[in-house]
């Protein structure tokens, strides 16, 4: 019973990982009604960025700050040079967008600051935490607490964010109709770039934790794919989904690894290891028979 | 004045209703495949055989079949790469374990088999749509990889799932040079481009754009949604299917399962929004475009960067091969969201006028 838990507690904790990169799209989705999938690139850049910087010598907090400018910039330069051009297409092709846009970062980012694999120190801790350890014997990451300690103050702000501020309702009113949104005097560009910003931040933050706890390299755009089954579980546009979603994922799929492999081993003989890669993928699909929208997803009306 | 289809008149419904009713046309296409079967294998090295046309009728088979749930249905798909590797593993098992049985039965086989799975994993666009539907194919990416990988039965026991296919023999004859590999290949590409041609302006075909243009709509007028985008699936997985097989027989020799990774089914998409999206042709240009741009870049990189006295080191090459990837998908969706056979459609359009514009 006690691996029981701490598997559950492992991976609800690396579940929270997953909600961070998560919030990422949400956020974009929610304000743009753009699927982003450049936000795994994203995360890889903005981690790069502050490795690259600190190899020229930068202390880490300064790093940060000129990493999320950069973030800003690229956040900016991608509104004004691909969104914009493709206001009113159908979303497919901006998804579709985002994709070259993640092949062009997944090039940029190395090519600016090398492609080692290289370690980011943030001066946390990955040991188990003792008073949890003495009292019940479980082991606890203090780095994966931190980190999801972190998830959850950023999701806190952006739900009051997109709640109770006026430029939140103005996202809001832009993911539901650009044109209309647009007629009715929200600037549309100002909204996008400010929310590019902060999906950038996001990015970075999740760039940070990521990379801290496997190393700064090009894995890192792989976190998108992880995210993928948290939103569709989550729903696309609900930023309480994302964090749900992910630990639902983080720890359905820590568990499967652990328990399903020897039951098929049983069953059919041979090594079944590798579960967790498709695992969240499936589950995700057999959730989404059952509710198309996700646990927290706007349920979408058809009107012909 | 060369091209026009002025003074052509149709006097019976079937001609009426042929596939290129352009007299100009069905000379260009007969051209096209004369040199395809007869001047190519005159003209072209081994190199380019192996290493640019097989792969290129290949990875046009397989866009085609992309774009036929994608172009004509509506329905994204991420895991187009999966079921080329379904085609491919039921291909080399038909091969291995059915004594006697002649290779195009197998691949036709292969295609059925990646139907039926293709069918499976297309139940859930009954529920979902949309970007919901592209990370629920992605589960088929994923969970057929690993069970090729795992399950060592479909890989006859060979370590990591490696498979090494048969040798192709068709009435005696066996298809072992890269030239009568082309031709093996470009037989069954035309066969099966024609096919698709001529099924997107069927009934079913029609039904397939309705869906894709407004679902609800198609509904209304009394199109079975899930006949629909099943047949779609289905269709889609057996082209898919067959250009796995395919790319194991005819192309590589010897495949395994990590070799069709979401890379191949990105690749093969982008082949499909390049190229144009719900148009044949447009598989075909698509698959050319990606297929020479790594090549073209790689032979011009490094000498333009000696050139101008700039070291570029192979990592930096492929580097800026991502970049220059990325760049021209997104300039290609601004400037022309249709793809390079719309530009196609525009030279004809204007050939036609020629030589007097107005």
């Amino acid at each position: 019973m006690q691996f029981f838990f701490e598997a559950l507690i492992g991976g609800l904790l690396s579940g929270v990982m997953y909600s961070l990169v998560a919030l990422g799209f949400v956020l974009i989705y929610k304000a743009s009604g753009v699927f982003n999938f450049a936000q795994g690139a994203m995360v890889y850049f903005a981690a790069l960025t502050v490795v690259g910087l600190m190899g020229h010598g930068m202390p880490l907090p300064v790093a940060i700050v000129l990493a999320f400018g950069a973030m800003v910039l690229l956040g900016l330069a991608t509104e004004r040079f691909v969104l914009r051009k493709l206001v009113g297409q159908p979303p497919i092709s901006l998804f579709m967008a985002t994709i070259g846009l993640a092949f062009f970062i997944e090039g940029l980012a190395p090519m600016l600051w090398g492609d080692a694999v290289r370690p980011i120190e943030l001066g946390i801790q990955d040991e188990p935490i003792p008073w949890l350890l003495e009292r019940f014997d479980i082991v606890v990451s203090r780095f994966d607490l931190v980190a999801s300690g972190i998830a959850a103050v950023l999701v806190a702000v952006l739900a009051i964010f997109f709640q109770k501020t006026r430029i939140g309702r103005a996202l809001r009113a832009v993911a539901d109709d650009h044109q209309a949104a647009l007629s009715i005097g929200i600037p549309l560009e100002r909204i996008w770039a400010i929310v590019w910003a902060v999906a950038g931040f996001v990015a970075l933050v999740a760039g940070l934790l990521w990379g801290s706890r496997n190393g700064v390299q090009f894995a890192l755009t792989f976190t998108a794919l992880k995210a993928l089954p948290v939103l569709v579980l989550g729903g696309f546009d609900s930023v309480a989904g994302a964090i749900v979603g992910g630990l639902i994922i983080g720890a359905s799929e820590k568990l499967a690894e652990i328990y399903l492999p020897p039951l098929m081993q049983a069953g059919f003989g041979g090594n079944f290891g590798g579960i967790e890669g498709w695992f969240p993928y499936v589950l995700a699909l057999l959730f989404l028979l059952v509710r198309p929208e996700g646990l927290f997803g706007e349920k979408h009306i058809d009107r012909v | 004045m060369l091209y026009r289809e002025a003074g052509q008149f149709k006097t019976s419904f079937a001609e009426d209703m042929q596939i290129f009713p352009i007299r100009q046309d069905r000379i260009a296409i007969g051209l096209l495949l004369a040199f395809a079967f007869l001047g190519v294998p005159l003209f072209a090295s081994e190199y380019w055989f192996s290493a640019i046309l097989i792969p290129f009728l290949i990875f046009a088979l397989a866009a085609l079949g992309l774009n036929i749930l994608t172009g004509y249905c509506g329905q994204l798909s991420l895991g187009t790469a999966a079921f080329m590797a379904v085609g491919a593993y039921a291909a080399y098992n038909f091969q291995l374990r059915v004594e006697g049985i002649p290779i195009l039965v197998s691949f036709l086989l292969a295609g059925f088999t990646a139907a039926a799975v293709g069918v499976l994993f297309g139940l859930p666009s009954l529920r979902i749509k949309g970007f919901y539907l592209a990370v629920a194919t992605l589960a088929a990416q994923f969970f057929i990889v690993w069970v090729l990988t795992k399950f060592p039965w479909l890989s006859n026991n060979s370590s990591s799932g490696v498979i090494s296919a048969q040798k192709i023999q068709i009435l005696g004859f066996s298809f072992d040079t890269p030239v009568s590999k082309y031709l093996l290949v470009l037989g069954i590409v035309v066969v099966m481009a024609l096919a698709a041609k001529n099924l997107a302006r069927s009934g079913t075909g029609r039904a397939w754009m309705a869906v894709r243009d407004m679902d609800v709509a198609a509904q209304v007028i009394g199109i079975p949604l899930m006949h629909t985008k099943l047949t779609a699936f289905a269709v889609s997985s057996f082209y898919c299917g067959v250009a796995g097989a395919l790319y194991a027989f005819c192309y590589l020799g010897s495949v395994e399962p990590d070799g069709f990774n979401l890379d191949l089914s990105f690749r093969i998409l982008f082949m499909v929004i390049i190229g144009g999206v719900g148009s044949v042709l447009g598989s075909f240009l698509g698959a050319a475009f990606i297929l020479l741009l790594p090549i073209f870049l790689d032979s011009t990189l490094q000498p333009a960067a000696q050139a101008i006295g700039l070291p570029f080191s192979n990592a930096t090459v492929s580097h800026i091969q991502f970049m220059v990837f990325g760049a021209l998908i997104m300039f290609f969706l601004i400037v022309e969201p249709h793809g390079l056979t719309r530009l196609w459609q525009i030279t004809k359009e204007k050939l036609r006028l020629w030589p007097f514009p107005h």
